[in-house]
């Protein structure tokens, strides 16, 4: 399934770190589309570019040059202001390290979010969308790795996000806690239509997605499309 | 360089601001102690040296008259070295270019030569010729304020007459060091001027002749100071004497010496809350950098550093803040010890200052400084150094947190989770948040205890000014009048309202305690001097007993019917067992007070008056200042209008200054507090506020957890800041109340306000320095730091 209407378009996304010699080409002109209600997959090898690309999508950076349209708006145009609230409204994200404040439990932490978005929904919902009703009101430091990455995937979610922006969340975590993880993802992907990007260093996570997009050196390598998807279960890790 | 030592320096530039706010918060503890000892001893060597080479007398007393015959029986008192005897009293003047009347006292020069007690300084001009009347010399000041120099000339009444004198010389003198008119507190150099004359002339002016009124002795080494005076007392009282009295009793060397006594009293209360402040700041700061440098600690430990190295090499970090903050409290010690001694010279009169920069002061400020910093010190590296290696190298444990007060609260108030990180993280890091707590504390105390000083003043010019003192002229007389005199000046232009007063000389005692004061008498009908009780109202002294400031029988340790002992200092010189039957409060000078017909009673003499109380018809004042310039009875004039004009213009001068010293202080230590400790929440958690600005926090928003932290515990200081400052107001009203003047615990709420503000918008500054860095944070940047 996959809808017409991109919801991110990057038109010769670079990025250039640093200056002269010493200047690093992260991304070195990427044109890309991601759909509505799309899952896809980032593969490249370690410094290829994938972090920057998804940091850039989600206005956590800005690209050197190009530029970058959310639906029709054009965000490397866009006032640092413009670009919290954009945060606020449109992008969630979820981290390979959970940045959960330690001082907030768990519920605290999605409230955190849905107290300052649009049309949230209840931090409980949330969390039992990713099966952590029961630890509700645990504080991170009384989690474990996975359970922390689903209150992140809770949080990240609660505000009903258009697309949600994952580097490498499971890569902290063993297979079984990752394939919770995963499953959190594709079910918030399925019911309620948010597209979703996932950097991974796991390749066999590929299958999940409807596309993968393997990024080499600061390019678009290639795009695979999957015909038949597989479900987190049947990962081989 | 040693790589340790390369570290301490690198370490040392990248905490600079931090450790710049530490130093300046102890560089005003060394600053104040280095500038308060410094002038207290500034003051005491050029003291001592003025004393010393001038001869100033042990000991003096007063008479009505003596027979020169007496002198030599004087000289016979056991301990007597030298006796100089003279002729003194005070004249009206009538300056140039003055309207109302000017006063002096005149001093009778000996016979022949300059005194050999008391010796003045000659700084122009020369000494009156002894033979000639109309011949005298002036104090500087007075000739300064008057534009006098030798050659010029004024006219005084001496004795009823009319003489015109002409100046031959300006002088100075250690009896004068301090110069202050009767019935007021500071030096007023144009109404107030000491002259001398020949004594030839004086004792034709004053009806002296082989007679004189003062006495002035020098003891001999050793010479028991009370056995003379004692003696002295019996010598003198056939002759009217008034009690003698050592140097404590002399106005100037008593003015001087509490004001070294106030300098020593903020020396002692003002430096140490500087110095802990700092002690506490150090700990915070170093605690925080060695928690991060676990690592480095497990591994220079690992490949073989002591324990003892390690620590030394961190307390060596906190001695560099020390050494730092030491270096400027020093600068600003030393150039405020030099910005004293000229103030000083507005008030005390020295021919030349001596000024010491003390070494002591110096060395003990150092030593305190640098200590402090490493007592603050000590902590942080004890418990961080002693992990065995392999422990400090693994990281250590996330910050945990837990439910508790902060739970119970957030529901039934409805707080946004934003705020919820603020309460967690107080109630996480108490000791931290108690840092901040206790330094805004001490900022808002440290201004309370200084600004109350204003608020003091203000109380003591309205209570002496307006509620005791209602009168807008005193005239004093040359000698005691019957009543009548009332009536003569009631027919003088432009009185309006006249009232007489007597006032006699006691010395009160009771147990090891003894004070020279004023016994005034109260008549029932007295409306412009009012007696005030300890709350300022207004009453009547019963019609028995004795009623004194409070300040003074809580000092002597009496209470209310307690008897105490009163002599008589003029005739019949006997000494009453009076009870205390009410307690006054007077905050400048300090007299006893007893209703008039029962002091004359005591006296066994008719009422007699030797002051006069005025109201006047200002219209007519330049024809009353004609009249009493040329009345014989009066030996001086005093205007209170004009004498608080003059003293609230002191005030006025002094404030803006203080008020300024004061808020740099203030600001200082809420800086170094505020500063560092959110320089240290943005260390520890720039990660977690980045992750707050992935979320869709705005930069507005992100900083409300920072600032938000800081400025609720600055709030939550505040009130106990002022609790603090009170009791601070407390001990500097003790230190800085002499036996002149008895500075009274009120704090107004506008000094509260002021002291409030001020530390607020320090704090919110800091605080907002510290958000700058927080906005120019990279999301990125932040987040790729795992703490
Ligand atoms: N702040 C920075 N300054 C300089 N160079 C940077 C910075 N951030 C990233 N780079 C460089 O940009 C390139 C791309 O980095 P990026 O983090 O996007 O890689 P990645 O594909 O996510 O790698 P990984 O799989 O290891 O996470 C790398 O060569 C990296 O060294
Ligand atoms: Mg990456």
């Amino acid at each position: 399934m996959t809808a017409a209407r991109p919801v991110f378009r990057t038109i010769g996304v670079t990025k250039v770190y640093g200056e002269g010699s010493a200047a690093v080409h992260a991304l070195r002109g990427v044109d890309l589309d991601l759909n509505e209600g799309e899952m896809v997959v980032l593969l490249g090898a370690s410094g290829s570019g994938k972090s920057t690309l998804l940091n850039i999508l989600g206005a956590l950076d800005t690209p050197t040059a190009g530029s970058v349209f959310f639906r029709d708006r054009e965000l490397t145009r866009a006032s640092d202001r413009e670009l919290t609230a954009f945060r606020r409204d449109h992008v969630g994200f979820v981290f390979q390290f959970y940045n959960l404040v330690p001082s907030l439990t768990a519920r605290e932490n999605v409230a955190l979010v849905t107290e300052i978005a649009r049309a949230p929904m209840s931090p409980a919902e949330a969390l039992e969308r990713v099966g952590l009703g029961h630890r509700m009101d645990h504080f991170p430091a009384e989690m474990s790795g996975g359970e922390q990455q689903r209150v992140a995937i809770a949080r990240a979610i609660a505000k009903r996000p258009d697309v949600l922006l994952c580097d490498e969340p499971t890569g902290a975590l063993d297979s079984k806690t990752g394939v919770t993880v995963l499953e959190a993802l594709e079910a918030v992907n399925r019911e309620l239509g948010t597209a979703t990007a996932i950097i991974t260093h796991n390749a066999g996570i590929r299958r999940i997605a409807h596309r993968v997009i393997v990024i080499a050196d600061g390019r678009i390598a290639h795009i695979d499309e999957n015909a038949e998807r597989i479900a987190p279960a049947e990962v081989q890790w | 360089m040693r790589a340790l030592d390369l570290k301490l320096v690198r370490d040392l530039r990248r905490i600079w601001a931090q450790g710049l706010a530490i130093a300046l918060v102890l560089a005003c503890g060394v600053g104040i102690l280095v500038v308060s000892t410094g002038a207290q001893l500034t003051l005491t060597e050029s003291r001592d040296a003025y004393y010393e080479r001038q001869r100033f007398a042990d000991v003096f007393a007063t008479a009505t008259r003596v027979p020169r015959t007496l002198v030599p029986e004087i000289e016979r008192i056991d301990g007597v070295a030298q006796v100089e005897t003279r002729i003194a009293s005070y004249v009206v003047l009538d300056m140039p270019g003055m309207l109302e009347p000017a006063m002096g006292r005149l001093i009778s020069l000996p016979e022949a030569g300059p005194p050999l007690i008391n010796m003045p300084i000659l700084r122009s001009g020369r000494l009156p010729d002894p033979l000639r009347a109309d011949e005298i010399a002036v104090t500087e000041p007075f000739a300064e304020a008057h534009s006098l120099l030798p050659g010029d000339g004024f006219t005084a009444i001496l004795d009823g007459q009319l003489r015109r004198l002409t100046v031959t010389g300006l002088m100075l003198s250690p009896e004068f060091i301090y110069t202050m008119g009767p019935g007021t507190l500071i030096p007023d150099d144009r109404r107030f001027g000491i002259l001398w004359m020949g004594q030839d002339g004086a004792a034709a002016a004053f009806d002296m002749d082989g007679a004189f009124n003062e006495v002035v002795l020098r003891l001999t080494p050793g010479a028991s100071e009370d056995a003379v005076i004692a003696a002295l007392d019996i010598l003198l009282e056939p002759y009217g004497g008034t009690g003698a009295y050592g140097r404590d009793g002399q106005i100037s060397h008593a003015f001087l010496q509490s004001e070294l006594d106030q300098l020593a009293a903020i020396a002692v209360v003002m430096p140490p809350v500087f110095l802990l402040v700092a002690a506490f700041l150090v700990n915070m700061v170093l605690g925080r950098l060695i928690a991060l440098e676990r690592q480095q600690i497990g591994l220079l430990k690992a490949v073989g550093y002591t324990t003892n190295a390690v620590a030394i090499h961190y307390l060596k970090l906190s001695a560099g803040i020390g050494v730092g903050g030491v270096l400027i409290g020093w600068a600003i010690g030393a150039w405020g010890a030099a910005g004293m001694a000229g103030l000083y010279q507005d008030f005390f009169r020295f021919p030349y200052l001596v000024y010491v920069p003390s070494p002591a002061a110096f060395a003990a400020s150092g030593a305190l400084g640098i200590a402090a910093v490493v007592i603050g010190a000590l902590r942080a590296v004890r418990s961080s150094v002693r992990l065995s290696p392999a422990v400090a190298m693994s990281p250590p444990a996330p910050p945990k947190y837990g439910r508790g007060i902060v739970d119970r609260l957030a529901g039934p108030l409805r707080l946004r989770q934003t705020t919820m990180m603020i309460l967690r993280s107080i109630v996480r890091w108490p000791g931290r948040s108690v840092v901040t707590l206790f330094g805004v504390t001490a900022s808002v105390a440290v201004l309370v205890g200084s600004l109350f000083t204003f608020d003091a003043m203000d109380e003591m010019v309205d209570d002496f000014f307006y509620n005791a003192n209602r009168a807008q002229m005193t005239v004093m007389l040359s000698d005691p009048r019957s009543r009548g005199i009332i009536e003569d000046a009631r027919a003088l232009p432009g009185v309006l309202e006249v009232e007489g007063h007597a006032s006699v000389p006691v010395r009160l005692s009771h147990g090891s305690r003894e004070q020279t004061l004023r016994l005034e008498g109260q008549s029932g009908d007295a409306r412009l001097i009012r007696v005030l009780d300890p709350d300022g109202r207004a009453i009547h002294v019963p019609p028995e007993g004795i009623a004194l400031p409070a300040t003074l029988a809580r000092e002597f340790g009496l209470g209310l019917g307690d008897l105490v002992s009163v002599e008589l200092l003029t005739p019949p010189r006997e000494t009453h067992l009076l009870p205390v039957t009410a307690l006054t409060r007077q905050s400048m000078g300090q007299d006893a007070h007893m209703d008039e017909a029962a002091l004359f009673r005591l006296m066994r003499q008719v009422p007699q008056v030797n002051r006069l109380n005025l109201m006047v018809d200002e219209a007519e004042l330049p024809a009353l200042y004609a009249q009493l310039k040329q009345t014989p009875a009066v030996s001086g004039v005093m205007l209170w209008d004009e004498t608080r004009a003059q003293f609230q213009e002191e005030i006025q001068r002094n404030l803006a200054t203080s008020v300024t010293i004061f808020a740099i202080l203030g600001i200082l230590i809420t800086f170094g507090v505020v500063y560092n400790a959110a320089r240290i929440q943005l260390a520890e958690r720039a990660h977690e506020l980045a992750s707050l600005r992935v979320l869709g926090f705005g930069k507005g928003e992100v900083a409300y957890v920072l600032v938000g932290e800081l400025m609720l515990l600055a709030l939550a200081a505040v009130p106990l800041g002022w609790l603090a400052g009170y009791g601070f107001a407390a001990l500097i009203a003790t230190g800085l109340s002499t036996e002149f003047v008895s500075i009274p615990l009120v704090v107004s709420r506008g000094t509260f306000a002021l002291a409030t503000m001020i530390v607020l918008s320090a704090a919110l500054v800091s605080a907002l320095i510290v958000k700058r860095r927080l906005d120019r944070i990279e999301i990125v940047t932040a987040l790729k730091q795992k703490e």
